[in-house]
């Protein structure tokens, strides 16, 4: 091959062009939004126009209101901090868990073959199963809803990166051992960088299993947090109040997750073009 | 001087994959290795680059005896196995860890100019093609200016143009350190192109039936007399190697089958 026809296509394979892309990004947008935007105004005009009167279900510009009461009242921010909190305190200790025994039982045999069963076993009970004895133990405030938290960000994050770890590709690591690497080199520069991919993907199923079980923990006697916002709002039989704090929980869980997105974006930049350049 | 003395090899389950094999290369040889599938190529190419460790006998480069990974041996494998996360150029700058920045950088882009890839430094490698990617590949293992180069049938899956492409990179890669160069392959033709010695391994167990010398000079013209000679003369002794073992295990050999074997 010629030194002419490898500039060639070098030159080939320039980026697409700008115009393009963010015209793909508007449409990409607007047909998301296109269903939640046109069912929200069809409610809307629904009960404008008499057909229900939006008492449970109440129509997009009531649910606003609601937000804004709260917003103004300072409520909101309140609620969402707690929240906030319980799920970052939870997650750090559910993910820090689970990514070191995760590690130990893909490194290891003799310790996957002892925790891994169990783990599986634990893995299937339902969330709101733990409530009560966490309570028992931990008693009703904050320390009872974070373990709960960390129990549902345990088990992903466990799961993904044992697995990534059992699923090195050998090959790689043969390199590293052409290369005379110190054991802790070989950490460093060929097996984190190859669970990378998998940790984080493990990490935001992780982050949502948080925001689930967050709402399990702030049912079982919380005085505040968007979860206490559900509740309440039942017992008052406000749907505006509840709705709102759904919408809250979504925007929340969301924001979190985007986050996440990209503070670990430069990690994974050798792996993201597949898709973007599509 | 790479030197084989009475290298043997038993896995753990019983399989004899070498016997007995001795073999001495000068300093800036190219062998190639040939012979029927399971005749231990791979393996002792897994001996020598300190992969594996033989059940008897020693292996050693300049009389240093290797047990582990050594530095005076660089590997290419059948796969490019480059680290997906890094940039072409950190990827044959891996082996100068030690090095300060620059200088690695340095020396990626003199190895990137010499395969032909200049440019293509801060590219990932998914963004190669796979004979592109081999390139990369060969770069990194002669960046450490290594005395022995191993290559196990490290062009097995490009097309013939491409192959073609890569003995010329290759061939201008070795003149510039001239290391001890051992190569496996399938391709008789590509063990003529390259080789001052074939030679030709018999299996169960795994031994050398014989040693072929390539006499023309380089670069090799393959519709040269002495080409055509060499070439006969390791396709007769793969013949007769496989002669030979289907006379031990196999009493009627299909002929067919016997000369697309290897
Ligand atoms: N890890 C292993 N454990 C047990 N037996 C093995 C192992 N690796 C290879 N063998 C056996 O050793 C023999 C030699 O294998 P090897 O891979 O070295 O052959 P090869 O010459 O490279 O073959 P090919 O041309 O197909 O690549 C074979 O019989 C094979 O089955
Ligand atoms: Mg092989």
């Amino acid at each position: 091959m010629s030194e002419q026809s490898l500039k060639q296509e070098h030159d080939n394979a320039a980026p697409p062009a700008p115009r393009s892309s963010v015209m793909r990004r508007v449409s990409h947008y607007a047909l998301a939004f296109a269903l939640p935007v046109l069912l929200a105004l069809g409610w809307e005009y629904a009960v404008r126009a008499g057909w229900s009167n939006g008492r449970l279900m109440p129509p997009p510009s009531r649910i606003l209101d609601a937000f804004a009461d709260l917003a103004q009242s300072g409520e909101l921010w309140t609620h969402i901090l707690a929240t906030l909190m319980r799920v970052l305190a939870g997650f750090a200790l559910g993910a820090v868990s689970g990514a070191i025994i995760g590690a130990l039982s893909g490194v290891s045999d003799i310790a996957r073959r002892t925790l891994d069963p169990s783990l599986q076993a634990l893995r299937s009970v339902p969330s709101i199963a733990w409530v009560p004895l966490f309570l028992l133990w931990l008693g009703i405030f904050e320390a009872s809803k974070i373990a709960l938290i960390a129990v549902g960000v345990f088990f992903p994050v466990y799961l993904g990166v044992s697995g990534a770890i059992e699923s090195i590709d050998r090959k790689l690591v043969e390199v590293g051992r052409v290369f005379r690497l110190t054991p802790f080199q070989m950490v460093t520069r060929i097996l984190l960088p190859a669970i990378l991919p998998a940790t984080i993907i493990a990490l935001r199923a992780g982050l949502g299993l948080g925001f689930m079980f967050v709402v399990a923990a702030e049912f079982m006697g919380a005085s505040e947090g968007l979860g206490y916002l559900l509740v309440d709002g039942q017992q008052m039989g406000r749907p505006d109040r509840i709705l709102a704090a759904i919408i809250a929980f979504a925007a929340l869980g969301k924001i979190c997750d985007g986050i996440l997105v990209i503070l670990t974006r430069p990690l994974l930049r050798w792996q993201d073009l597949a898709r973007s350049k599509l | 001087m790479l030197s084989l003395n009475s290298v043997s090899k038993t896995y753990a389950d019983g399989t004899e994959a070498l016997r007995d094999i001795r073999l001495d290369i000068e300093q800036g040889e190219i062998v190639a290795l040939v012979g029927g599938s399971g005749c231990g190529k791979t393996t002792l190419m897994r001996l020598i680059s300190g992969l594996d460790t033989a059940s008897s006998g020693t292996i050693a480069v300049d009389g240093d005896v290797i047990t582990a990974p050594h530095p005076a041996v660089g590997v290419v494998f059948q796969e490019p196995r480059l680290l997906p996360w890094l940039s072409v150029a950190d990827n044959i700058g891996f082996g100068l860890h030690h090095l300060p920045r620059a200088e690695r950088e340095a020396s990626s882009d003199a190895a990137l100019e010499r395969v032909g890839l200049a440019g293509y430094g801060a590219r990932w490698p998914r963004e190669l093609s796979g004979g592109q990617q081999q390139r990369v590949s060969i770069a990194r293992a002669l960046v450490p200016k290594p005395k022995v180069l191993l290559l196990d049938e490290p062009f097995s899956a490009l097309d013939a143009f491409t192959r073609a492409s890569l003995h010329e990179h290759l061939l201008t890669l070795w003149a510039a350190i001239r290391p001890t160069v051992v190569i496996v392959t399938h391709d008789v033709d590509e063990a003529i192109r390259l080789a001052d010695r074939v030679v030709v391994m018999q299996p169960k167990p795994g031994r050398i039936f014989e040693t072929v010398s390539v006499a023309a000079p380089r670069p090799r013209d393959p519709l040269g007399l002495p080409y055509e000679k060499a070439k006969r003369r390791v396709l007769h002794a793969l013949d007769r190697s496989l002669q030979t073992e289907l006379k031990v295990t196999k009493p009627a050999p299909q002929a067919g089958e016997a000369a697309l074997w290897w």
